[in-house]
């Protein structure tokens, strides 16, 4: 492969060769950054007409979904990229992007056609593509570059109606659901990053919950980008008929590469009826190195659509990769009745960049949300909340409940709150929250002087002050988010 | 236990501690009285290893180690226990976690067994009894919003669970009323070991109407200018630091 070109080139990239060398070195508390050796097939680098047909024909792709991807990138061509985030982003290159990736062996019948270094590498970052083992009773989707490998569980989940698989498979299986509502949430025109995926994305979960069932286990889908010179287009669609439930798992990491790689998702929920999705996140993108070279761009459009009376979704959040997140999972509640929640516990440490929150948008009676974002900045880092309440005109009696705390550790980083309400209706109630503290020098000498060292300090704090969000995420999450947050912030104090 | 040699120790570039000389043995009670900024915080300090201090002379052995060389939480580990004069708020951490964390490192210091959770509360309710905490105290964050006497209490409440060999007691008796004063010095006095020792640093003679020391020492200067009996501590009350400052030729 020819492919190792630098995708996004840095603005001011002039770090020697050395230095280059030692923060390598020095970096390595990114547990999941290996490479795996694997053939890829690949599109050539740019995207055009003629790239978007190409990878629809690989996908064996009905012509509506060919319509929808070109709708969609003729509409992208007239967007420029939204510069009102605060983040420093360089100048990115699509032309310079291999927009398909996959493992060459790939669509296996069975676990036994599956590459073994496929396996080794999903066994490697803990994700069992066997149906047992540890985080056995979890069904799991794994995603590799532009396709998806396996998922588990299929068949159990299918004696319930359930229909769990990868979006292709879904295009192809149950074209009718998938055309219904593919794009009924975030429709190609929202946003930049919107359009660049609705015209290029490869691959990604579809999960459809039938009426009346309350899904057993947790399905999740395990992100990884491993090509490089690529970017990871995912598209995740869930649709939870009336009186369902699920719950639902997304996990993500990235081989260490002084390259900047894109992601830019699109995650769309459907809640009907009395339905109930949680859709939790733990978000382990390469975050780049102690110089803030490399890392994953990670630009995500993720919106529930509360369409039903009585209907729920939950979101929470962990973030603690990327060198740079965009990213506000949002909640139009249109039923009546309907509750959109959102926790969110966003890291960042060195270099990184977040901007990060969501929107609740109340459109239907007695409506309500609740936010509590919990941003964490250390080193040279910048951690933004940004979020909107909007009550419109027939949203009576709606009501949210906003709480955004931000800890700084050191005093190089910073912490911004951007919070905005726009309220139509005279008995809706907004209320808002915010609190900023620091981790002091009195504190850890405190806690040194009980014989805790500075290092389970720190923990203690941040584990205390994230744990209204930790509590909200599924047992085996929230242990590895505790482990997460205490190999992010490692070396930042003292 | 603790030999004090000649410490000299400063911060921001001025010299606090100049020269101090203390030596304690188990069983003992000394108390260490002097004016405003003779050093008396400083020295609790330095004991415990706070960064923002640096000893520029002197040794200091602790139970037989050198004790400038280890840091703050193996000193800690060691037996070395600070009541802070102003004990730090730490939000959003649950007494029970802290607690626990730092038995399970003293523990594993000792290469003792880790308690689980249900010995580890037993533990913390036997003492919390001793200075009269409510049980309410383990599910709330470090410190915070406790009233100044609840913050002395909880200080006395931490060093029942470590079991130091040697207490350092910061002005633990200022900002107390007198009851709190008698449940505070009641505690320090159920805590007593042969084997271990005590420190009391304080202003006032009235603590030491509770604690009876064995020995008062004067820190005047960043050094321990007149060492004798606890009538020491009654001559002080009477007639103030004026005297000591003529004696030592001021």
């Amino acid at each position: 492969m020819q492919n190792s070109i630098l995708m996004v080139r840095m603005k001011n990239k002039s770090k020697d060769k050395q230095d280059k060398v030692l923060s390598g070195f020095t970096s390595g508390e990114y547990k999941y950054g290996f490479t795996t050796d694997i053939e890829t097939d690949r599109v050539p680098l740019g995207l055009s007409e003629d790239v978007i047909k190409t990878i629809s024909l690989k996908k064996k792709e009905p012509e509506w979904l060919l319509e929808f991807r070109l709708k969609a990138y003729h509409y992208w061509l007239t967007m420029k990229m939204p510069n009102w985030a605060k983040l420093d982003i360089p100048t990115i290159d699509f032309q310079a992007i291999s927009y398909y990736a996959a493992p060459r062996k790939n669509a296996p019948k069975s676990l036994d056609e599956v590459d073994p270094e496929l396996l080794n590498t999903f066994n490697k970052l803990g994700i069992p593509l066997h149906e047992q083992g540890h985080l056995a009773g979890i069904a799991v989707d794994a995603v590799m570059d532009s396709t998806s490998i396996k998922t588990t569980y299929k068949d159990e989940l299918a004696k319930l109606g359930i229909i769990f698989c990868s979006i292709s498979e879904a295009v192809q299986e149950h074209p009718d659901l998938v055309k219904k509502y593919l794009g009924s949430v975030v429709p190609y025109t929202n946003n930049f990053f919107a359009a660049l995926n609705c015209a290029v994305f490869t691959d990604g979960s579809f999960a459809y919950i039938p009426k009346g069932v309350r899904c057993p286990m947790e399905l999740s889908t395990y992100f990884r980008i491993n090509a490089s010179g690529t970017g990871q287009f995912e598209r995740t669609l869930i649709v939870a008929d009336d009186d369902s439930y699920v719950s639902y798992l997304e996990g993500c990491t990235a081989p260490m590469r002084d390259e900047n790689q894109l992601h830019a998702a699109i995650v769309e929920i459907v809640a009907h009826d009395r339905s109930e999705v949680k859709y939790s996140t733990v978000q382990n993108w390469y975050p780049g190195d102690k110089n803030g070279n490399g890392g994953i761009y990670n630009f995500v459009t993720k919106r529930a659509l509360c369409k039903g009376v009585d209907s729920k979704v939950f979101w929470t959040q962990v973030e603690t990769g990327s060198a740079i997140t965009w990213k506000y999972p949002s909640c139009i509640l249109r039923g009546d009745n309907s509750v959109g929640e959102f926790y969110s516990v966003a890291v960042t440490n060195n270099y990184q960049q977040a901007d990060t929150g969501t929107k609740m948008i109340h459109i239907g009676k007695n409506t309500r949300s609740r936010i509590v974002s919990k941003g964490i900045s250390a080193g040279h880092s910048q951690n933004s909340y940004r979020g909107l309440v909007k009550m419109s005109e027939n949203a009576d009696f709606a009501r949210n409940f906003s709480q955004c705390d931000s800890l700084l550790l050191g005093d190089k980083c910073g912490a911004h709150t951007f919070p905005s309400i726009d309220v139509h209706n005279q008995t809706a109630i907004v209320e808002h929250e915010a609190s900023t503290s620091k981790i002091n020098e009195d504190q850890l000498f405190y806690c040194n002087q009980r014989g805790i060292s500075t290092e389970d300090a720190v923990g203690l704090i941040v584990n205390g002050f994230a744990k209204e969000v930790f509590n909200k995420l599924p047992m085996e999450f929230a242990v590895e988010a505790q482990k997460l947050l205490q190999i992010s912030l490692e070396g930042t104090v003292g | 236990m603790l030999e004090i040699k000649d410490l000299h120790a400063v911060i921001g570039g001025k010299e606090i501690l100049r020269g101090v000389n203390l030596s304690v043995k188990p069983g003992e009670v000394h108390a260490i009285m002097g004016p405003n900024g003779s050093g008396k915080s400083t020295l609790s300090a330095v004991l415990a290893g706070h960064p923002a201090y640096s000893v520029t002379g002197g040794t200091v052995t602790f139970n037989g180690k050198n004790l400038l060389e280890l840091s703050p939480e193996e000193r800690s580990r060691e037996g070395l226990f600070l009541s802070f004069q102003y004990p730090v708020e730490i939000p959003g951490v649950s007494m029970v976690n802290f607690m626990r964390t730092a038995v399970n490192e003293h523990r594993k210091y000792k290469n003792l067994p880790q308690l689980s959770a249900a010995e580890f509360l037993k533990l913390m309710r036997d003492k919390k009894n001793i200075v009269e905490l409510d049980s309410k105290l383990a599910n709330r964050s470090v410190n915070e919003g406790f009233s100044g006497g609840e913050k002395k209490r909880n200080e006395i409440f931490q060093m029942a669970m470590l079991e130091p060999s040697l207490s350092i007691l910061d002005e633990t008796d200022s900002g107390l009323d007198i009851d709190a004063l008698r449940i505070v010095a009641n505690g320090v006095n159920k805590l007593k070991r042969p084997d271990s020792a005590t420190i009391l640093i304080t202003h006032y003679q009235r603590l030491l109407d509770y604690i009876v020391p064995d020995v008062v020492h004067i820190l005047y200067k960043g050094r321990i200018v007149k060492t004798a009996g606890k009538e020491l501590a009654l001559t002080l009350e009477e007639k103030g630091y004026d005297w000591i400052k003529q004696e030592v030729g001021e």
